[in-house]
């Protein structure tokens, strides 16, 4: 009796299946419960990789439903790549259709954040922009950067960054009923994440597609006349959202 | 030309331990008899950021040895060249002492099942792994050893047993072992076989590294007992003194003391690597 290993696989995930046959115990019985250690090993091991992946939904839905979710999730989304720590990138689409969830409407952008932060995380190491180029008024409209490797930027029609706060933060105030654009930039080792004031998002974007500072300024005041240059530019400075153009793309 | 020789083998023949982050402090500054770590391979396959540097920190004063735990050596079908490309460029970066992987599957069409599945040991399954591990050694350009499986379970189909299959695979491959002396105890209870006479049947030559650790214990539905490879806690009396039996009969060795879940403060890990320096003391 050979045991294929496909059907090994089924088994493993769908604990209705039955213990493929020629799997015995030590005195050539079947292998019986024995088969459930392989079970039990892939579902803790990977609910337990989504719960260090993803601590705001966790915090949010609490341990015990988060790992009813990593259950069903890791049945209908088992990994595709030996790389766990990446592991959970459809979480957020499968929260948005999850029926017991679906509630919740900003669970999946509260996945994102997660996913962010540890994309974050392993992302490649990068110096920082040198501001001293902007120096003159042509040189710095005509300057270029690009995100660092490690900056993500997240829309939301949520208060996301609040949501986060109150979370991960103590004493942090209620959220307010605002979209919230987030930033999240990895000044050193530790991901941060930083509110984004209106047109951020925008003018951030056109500089890494290639923009010079100064066209993507023109083209954020165009949509967004109360932009202000010098607070947002601030900030990327100050996060070291922004690395040297040449610099290789993400 | 793919170096072989038993001289490639630089990890010291001292205690390593399993690194994890939590511990670089304490390991940066009270590291015991601890000369050399491990590290899981597939954890440092990002792109930068604090793994790096830790392991560049970790690598000024430590050996290296890199472990895989995705390659899926084991499975039926060809190696994912993807994940293959990505420990090469881990392999150049770190130049580790000695890297290791598994008598096991986990992959399986594109899904990663993240354990260690076991598989039959047949012509067929010897011919698959020797192949995988003779790509593995021609990409990396050097000697891998592979480590023996924790079994809870046996297949009907096998002709071969573990130990020759190993064998066979070290002679077709030139590949050297990793003993998992846990392992071993953790498979001769659950299948009913003496740990002793496993050992006695190993091709002990070929051992580049030893690892040991902690296991759970619990029972199958018969009440038989059943041994779980849990990394979860102190090595327990008989593991070490499998240790010893072994090191009595290979010489002085590296050996590993492997500790993932349920990760103890540093001056419990370290006392475990005490312990095998107490180990490895006469051997030396």
């Amino acid at each position: 009796m050979t045991v294929s290993q496909s059907s090994f696989r089924e088994a493993l995930l769908d604990a209705e299946r039955p213990v493929p046959a020629g799997l015995n115990n030590a005195v050539g019985g079947p292998a019986g419960a024995r088969f459930s250690v392989y079970r039990n090993n892939v579902i803790v091991s990977l609910s337990e990789a989504l719960a260090t992946a993803f601590p705001l939904v966790r915090k949010l839905l609490g341990t015990e439903a988060f790992a009813q979710l990593a259950g069903v999730f890791v049945r209908a989304h088992p990994p595709d790549s030996p790389l766990i720590m990446f592991y959970g990138e459809a979480l957020p689409d499968f929260l948005r259709d999850f029926e017991p969830l679906k509630h919740i409407g900003y669970l999946p952008d509260c996945a994102r954040l997660d996913l962010a932060f540890r994309q974050s995380y392993h992302a490649a190491d990068a110096p920082p922009f040198d501001p001293s180029v902007l120096q003159g008024e042509d040189a710095g409209q005509m300057a270029r950067a690009r995100l660092a490797p490690a900056t993500r930027l997240l829309r939301s029609k949520w208060p996301l960054h609040d949501i986060w706060r109150l979370n991960m933060v103590p004493d942090a105030p209620k959220p307010r009923a605002i979209a919230q654009d987030i930033m999240i930039t990895r000044p050193e080792f530790d991901p941060q994440p930083t509110l984004l004031p209106p047109g951020s998002i925008d003018w951030l974007e056109r500089l890494h597609a290639g923009a010079t500072f100064g066209e993507a300024t023109d083209m954020v005041l165009s949509s967004n006349p109360t932009f202000d240059l010098t607070e947002t530019l601030t900030l990327a400075l100050t996060t070291h959202a922004l690395t040297d153009y040449t610099t290789k793309e993400r | 030309m793919l170096d072989t020789s038993p001289q490639n083998d630089r990890l010291p023949s001292a205690p390593g331990v399993g690194y994890k982050p939590q511990h670089f402090n304490d390991l940066m500054q009270t590291p015991g008899p601890v000369s050399w770590i491990e590290v899981h391979a597939e954890n440092y396959m990002g792109e930068g950021g604090r793994p790096h540097a830790q392991l560049r920190a970790l690598q000024e004063r430590f050996a290296l040895s890199v472990h895989g735990v995705g390659l899926s050596i084991g499975g039926q079908e060809p190696l994912d060249t993807e994940h293959l490309d990505r420990l090469h460029i881990l392999i150049e970066r770190t130049s580790p002492a000695s890297f290791s992987e598994h008598l096991a599957w986990s992959t399986h069409g594109a899904e990663f099942m993240n354990d260690l599945l076991p598989l039959p040991y047949t012509d067929t399954t010897l011919d698959h792994v020797a192949s995988h591990i003779t790509q593995v050694q021609d990409k990396l350009g050097r000697q891998m050893l592979l480590e023996n499986p924790s079994s809870y379970l046996a297949f009907e189909e096998s002709t071969w047993s573990e130990t020759d299959f190993l064998s066979e695979l070290v002679k077709r491959t030139g590949c050297g072992l990793l003993l998992d002396v846990n392992n071993v105890f953790i498979s001769a209870t659950n299948l009913g076989y003496s740990p002793q006479s496993y050992v006695d049947a190993y091709p002990l030559h070929a051992v580049g590294e030893i690892h040991v650790g902690g296991h759970d214990e619990d029972s199958d539905d018969q009440g038989a007992p059943l041994l779980i490879d849990s990394h979860g806690k102190p090595v327990v009396d008989p593991v070490w003194a499998l240790l010893d039996y072994t090191l009595r009969k290979t010489g002085s060795r590296p050996v590993l003391v492997e500790w993932d879940n349920d990760v103890p403060d540093w001056p419990v890990l370290r006392a475990e690597a005490e312990r095998a320096a107490k180990a490895l003391q006469p051997v030396q």
